[in-house]
């Protein structure tokens, strides 16, 4: 079972920080699960034009590649002139339109405004739900005010940031059994 | 048609057509030479014809898995193993090619085969070959009209006098050797959504129609698309052949199709496009009422006269070597075919 983590931001810590404490929290309870994490700073990613996702080549092919090869996702991302980032929306741009399918995607969403709340609702859903992922449906909304020097201060984001990572494993253990029960039925 | 060469009074066509993918066998994981590969290809073509097949085509795909890059090389050694059946490319990518070269080849064919070749010309649905050969990516659209175009008036006219962006213009050129009937049939090579059929009916040209799979009737919307644009610019729709092309697989029943075939598709897929092939979508493949021709010969006889009679096609041909599968199951299928699928086809689609 591998989970991938992705931070959607080239630039910040908040995102990096939720998604370090998410990715500690998988490591220390789940301790079979291969856990990788991208975070979209630490790469030189070309914009997508439209090429299957093995034909481009460095840290893009490697990020795609990663994603492609990942049983659950758990995607962190900052809120930018009220959406998601263009990092993000361009690793999308990379996969193929079905990539998502069979595989687990949850969210977390750090903002500098709770007027954002719905922003991971009603625009990032939607681009997973095309892509056909299987969607953990509540998110973890993290303010700035939760944050203090690269921490997150409030407990209760810990608290949610656990049952996050607990939904995403057992979503997805939960699918891939009956999904492996259904197939057994083929017969082929 | 008979621009063409298609006879409706004799049914629908069926054909047999390879990308010419190299890909280790997933119950071996062994995967025979290029040489041995090529010589699958060309055996292929000779048993198809024995079995009655009309058509066998190759296509190019300059990437890894892959082996017919110089697809027309290979055409030419089937035009001179076999004695009767139509022989295509599928397809040419005439975006990176110099449709003048084409020609020639394709030309050249034609009079190996005393009469026997065609063009289907497309524009990649990989992109690797832009920088091997030397194109830009950016110019994937216009490079493919420009040179379409090109080789489409090259067909037509003995001199041309052509100018464009790709390539040196031509000055009362004559590309020869010409056909043996001074033309060829050359077709459009035509997937993804109804905007690439439409296109394809403005111009007024045959259209081969990629059908890899799910519903039947997705498909008859770009048919349709094809036939109406045609019509709105002029053209007869009726005197267009349409070809479609797709994945095939028969064995006795279709359980025991699905369970042969599946590992190869799935790992061919991975190999060839980063995604397996999911099961759910394979299973659902089963359906009448999807596209997808892989089940027990009566099933397949099914599927097909179903879609001809959605989509009115004048041929359609068969992808069954795709993932590796081993030489001696490529006999059997074409054995199946030969001895159920074309006869009961003929009989319900002549006229």
């Amino acid at each position: 079972m591998k989970i991938v983590g992705i931070s959607g931001s080239n630039v910040g810590s908040k995102t990096r920080t939720a998604i370090n404490y998410t990715i500690k929290d998988l490591v220390e309870n789940y301790p079979d699960v291969e856990v990788v994490l991208l975070d979209l700073a630490d790469y030189t990613i070309q914009f997508s034009d439209g090429r299957n996702y093995l034909e481009y080549e460095g840290d893009t092919k490697y990020v795609a590649q990663t994603i492609m090869e990942a049983d659950a996702i758990i995607i962190g991302t900052p809120i930018f002139q009220a959406s998601i980032p263009a990092t993000l929306k361009n690793i999308f741009d990379l996969l193929p339109v079905d990539a998502l399918r069979d595989k687990v995607v949850s969210m977390l969403v750090t903002a500098g405004s709770p007027k954002h709340y719905l922003i991971a609702e009603q625009q990032l859903k939607p681009i997973l739900s095309y892509m056909k992922a299987v969607l953990v449906q509540t998110y973890v909304f993290i303010e700035e005010k939760d944050f203090y020097r690269n921490e997150i201060i409030n407990d209760d984001i810990l608290f949610r940031i656990n049952l996050l990572v607990e939904d995403t494993v057992v979503l997805l253990e939960t699918y891939t059994k009956i999904r492996e029960a259904k197939e057994a039925e083929y017969g082929f | 048609m008979e621009k063409y060469r298609i006879d409706q009074r004799k049914g629908l066509e069926f054909g047999i057509y390879s990308l010419g993918d190299h890909i280790p066998d997933p119950n071996t994981g062994k995967r025979i030479s290029a040489e041995q590969r090529i010589h699958e290809i060309i055996e292929l073509a000779k048993i198809a014809e024995q079995a009655g097949i009309d058509f066998f085509s190759v296509g190019e795909s300059h990437q890894e898995y892959f082996t017919t890059q110089a697809h027309s090389v290979v055409l030419a050694a089937i035009a001179q193993a076999t004695e009767k059946i139509k022989i295509a490319s599928s397809s040419t990518i005439i975006s990176t090619s110099d449709p003048v070269r084409v020609y020639e080849d394709f030309a050249t064919i034609d009079l190996i085969s005393k009469g026997r070749a065609e063009i289907i010309a497309g524009r990649a649905s990989r992109v690797g070959l832009f920088d091997l050969l030397g194109y830009n990516l950016k110019d994937y659209e216009e490079l493919y009209e420009e040179k379409f175009e090109l080789l489409l008036k090259i067909n037509e006219e003995e001199s041309v006098n052509w100018s464009g962006q790709f390539r040196a213009p031509l000055k009362d050129a004559n590309v020869i050797p010409r056909p043996k009937a001074g033309y060829l049939p050359i077709w459009r090579a035509v997937g993804g959504p109804p905007a690439s059929a439409i296109k394809a009916g403005y111009a007024g040209v045959p259209m081969f129609l990629a059908t890899l799979g799910g519903p039947v009737t997705s498909f008859k919307y770009s048919i349709d698309a094809y036939r109406e644009a045609a019509r709105q610019n002029g053209h007869n729709a009726k005197e267009l052949p349409i070809a479609t092309a797709g994945l095939f697989y028969t064995a006795e029943t279709t359980q025991q199709a699905q369970k042969e075939y599946y590992p190869y598709i799935n790992e061919g897929m991975k190999v060839t496009n980063g995604r397996g092939y999911p099961k759910q979508q394979f299973a659902q493949g089963a359906d009448p009422r999807d596209v997808l021709n892989i089940g027990s010969p009566q099933q397949i006889i099914e599927k097909i006269l179903y879609q001809h009679e959605q989509f009115g096609h004048q041929r359609y041909i068969a992808q069954m070597d795709f993932g590796g599968v081993p030489f001696d199951k490529l006999r059997k299928n074409i054995e199946l075919i030969g001895t159920e699928i074309l006869p009961a086809i003929k009989k319900h689609t002549a006229k």
